[in-house]
């Protein structure tokens, strides 16, 4: 851990994009830190800059200004290589949509990330383990008998909960969630809030991306953003 | 490992993909059989055309001919690169059959006559082979037992005899027995008229001993006739005798033309030598050429036909370029979140790029797989789907009463196909490099936006 206890420290962050012929400032001067075990809530309007903000903090995208530190290291300072390694092992994301592959089953889905790293060869190695690890990580989430489904096969709550396994599966060291509850019930939205509860409580980081304040105060912590600011910490 | 896995389901679960792999098979289908039947032609005509004249030939286009060349054969005779040399005089006759027995046909036309050594001959030639009759006996090629006074003629059968619908010749069993009256124009060694004064042509009765099938053109425009009696018709059997090609045969680990160089040198010192000899102005008229040089005329168009060929499956490969683009154009766009959710997970854009020619190569090699199978079953029974269109619909691919095949070639030669398949991976990685390269440099964050879904 660094000398000031942050997990991550984003300093003076800007971003726009270009709509059109016009320019639209997103971020213009966030600064954000997220201490180690932290469950933190970002929440803002839509169009706020809750979104890019997280996609920053987790690289796949890049400031037009600002740093983002994790661990102390300043990530602008790293090459592609070393930021999809970053966030292969790092970071797990959660999407409002899922996003799973269509073409792999739920265990595939879950394993995906630690094949992703791996050769061939590699892979061989460390398939049974790997293996293991997401049916563990599926039952835990009450999803053994969907192992062998496919995405479409399943209800939007067991969709979330198998990206969340996806997410959890190289041991991330922070997990970004962008409106996780955003296209379920509230039923199963409050079922997935519990799963990131059991895994804030087990000392994992979460920094969740929300437009509603009620599922914002789920979280130990809450940040708003607003006119592509952080208004209050 | 995922690359693979990903890129073996986008192939079975997408049906966009089947496009691409039905275009590749469909290409590789076409440009197999179509390259197997052309090149199975081309190289039977090739073939036929060189056992026709041999590896080298000494010629002359003037009918005057040139002498001293059985002095020249003894030479080359001794050559250890020589297998055999035989004298050939070319030249045009009036033909005509004064009698129809046997089914014959009442012939009276201008022909190509062939004077031969049957002997010589068919050793650097596929003449022996050729004969109906007396197959493989060339020494009874000019033999007949029903005209003591006549000497015998080979027909070339494809003025003598009609072809059925399948390309075979109509043969009889009795070997017909009829003569035909064979006149020749003899020139001098100086090129004038032999005869000026008397009657002009030399005329004399052939009895038909055999008739060669040789393959090609010739079958239909030659009669082959004893080089002694040939000499005589055309006034060529003065001292010194003359005639108008020497066909040669090199031993078989002779290369080409380093056998026709040594032959040119032989021929260039023979000149020399007889320089101050009888007629020596007729030796400079003749050329020394390859088999292939000397039939070129003919082999010209069947290398015209295949490089026409060539062309038009460029153009094929071509178009099939752009079907593997188009498809994987739009499979790139249907499997953009895929793009973004692997890019999420840590995957490299060069490892998405690798996906996707993984992908493409997969399509290129299934797909050559099944146009492979597809053509080799086409190609097996090629001639019986040609034979059941025919009696069914009347429909022939080559009609056998023009082209001089029997059945259509249809032996796959490895190599080929090998060059096919080789071709079509590298027009599918080609047409897929594009989309992937795109694909590979798309931002993960667009792709996974709300919008984009």
């Amino acid at each position: 851990m660094s000398d000031n206890s942050f997990l991550i420290k984003a300093e003076n962050i800007h971003k726009s994009y270009r709509m059109g012929l016009a320019d639209v400032n997103v971020l213009k001067g966030v600064d954000l830190t997220i201490k180690k075990g932290e469950f933190l809530a970002i929440i803002g309007s839509s169009g706020s800059g809750k979104s890019t903000l997280l996609h920053i903090l987790g690289t796949l995208d890049r400031p037009d200004k600002g740093v983002v530190r994790y661990d102390g290291r300043d990530l602008s300072d790293c090459s592609n290589r070393e930021l999809n390694k970053f966030r292969n092992k790092m970071v797990g994301f959660v999407f409002q949509f899922y996003h799973l592959l269509d073409e792999l089953n739920v265990l595939e889905n879950v394993f995906l990330p630690a094949m992703a790293s791996k050769s061939i060869l590699g892979w061989m190695r460390a398939r049974r383990a790997a293996k293991t690890r997401a049916k563990e990580l599926l039952s835990q989430f009450g999803l053994d008998a969907r192992v062998g489904h496919k995405p479409f096969q399943l209800s939007g709550g067991e969709r979330q909960r198998v990206a969340i396994g996806r997410a959890l599966m190289n041991e991330p060291t922070v997990l970004l969630a962008d409106e996780p509850t955003g296209n379920l019930d509230s039923e199963t939205g409050n079922g997935i809030l519990q799963v990131f509860e059991k895994l804030h409580k087990a000392g994992q980081t979460i920094v969740m991306v929300t437009h509603n304040q009620r599922i914002a105060k789920r979280a130990g912590r809450i940040v708003t953003l607003e006119d592509g600011k952080i208004r209050k910490i | 490992m995922y690359k693979a896995i990903l890129a073996i389901r986008y192939l079975f679960k997408r049906r966009i993909s089947y496009f691409s792999l039905a275009a590749v098979a469909l290409c590789v289908f076409v440009v197999l059989v179509v390259i197997t039947v052309l090149s199975g032609l081309t190289s039977e005509f090739k073939k036929n055309t060189y056992r026709s004249v041999g590896d080298c030939v000494i010629s002359t286009k003037s009918l005057v001919g040139f002498p001293y060349y059985d002095e020249f054969i003894s030479r080359l005779e001794k050559e250890s690169i020589v297998q055999a040399a035989s004298p050939v005089i070319k030249n045009y006759a009036m033909v005509k059959s004064t009698e129809s027995l046997n089914g014959a046909p009442y012939i009276d036309r201008t022909l190509e006559v062939m004077g031969v050594e049957p002997i010589t001959y068919s050793r650097v030639t596929g003449f022996a082979d050729w004969l109906v009759y007396n197959k493989a006996d060339a020494q009874k090629a000019f033999t007949q037992s029903y005209d003591a006074n006549a000497p015998g003629c080979v027909m070339g059968i494809g003025f003598l005899f009609q072809r059925d619908s399948q390309g075979q010749y109509i043969i009889p069993d009795q070997k017909p027995t009829f003569k035909v009256e064979i006149s020749c124009v003899p020139l001098t060694a100086k090129g004038a008229l032999a005869n000026v004064g008397t009657t002009v042509v030399n005329t004399k009765d052939f009895a038909f001993s055999d008739c060669a099938k040789s393959g090609i053109s010739i079958d239909w425009k030659t009669i082959y006739l004893p080089f002694d009696q040939v000499q005589i018709l055309c006034g060529m059997g003065m001292e010194p005798k003359r005639t108008n090609e020497i066909f040669i045969k090199f031993e078989p680990d002779v290369k080409l033309s380093a056998g026709c160089q040594r032959v040119s040198q032989l021929w260039r010192g023979f000149v020399e030598e007889k320089a101050d000899a009888r007629y020596a102005n007729l030796l400079g008229k003749v050329k020394v050429q390859s088999w292939k040089i000397y039939s070129r005329d003919i082999v010209a168009v069947a290398e015209t036909q295949q490089m026409l060929m060539i062309m038009c499956f460029a153009m094929i490969a071509v178009i099939t370029v752009f079907i593997v683009f188009v498809v994987f154009y739009m499979i790139v766009s249907h499997k953009s979140k895929d793009i973004g959710i692997l890019k999420s997970v840590g995957v490299s854009s060069g490892n998405i790029l690798v996906l996707f020619l993984s992908f493409a190569f997969l399509v290129a090699v299934l797909g050559s797989i099944i146009g492979s199978l597809c053509g080799w079953q086409f190609l097996v029974y090629i001639n019986q789907i040609e034979d059941c269109m025919f009696e069914r619909f009347g429909i022939q691919l080559f009609d056998r009463t023009i082209y001089a095949i029997g059945d259509i070639p249809n032996v796959i030669d490895i190599k080929v196909l090998a060059g096919i398949i080789i071709s079509a991976i590298a027009t599918c990685l080609i047409g897929a490099v594009i989309p992937s390269w795109q694909a590979a440099r798309l931002k993960p964050i667009e792709t996974l936006q709300v919008n984009q879904l």
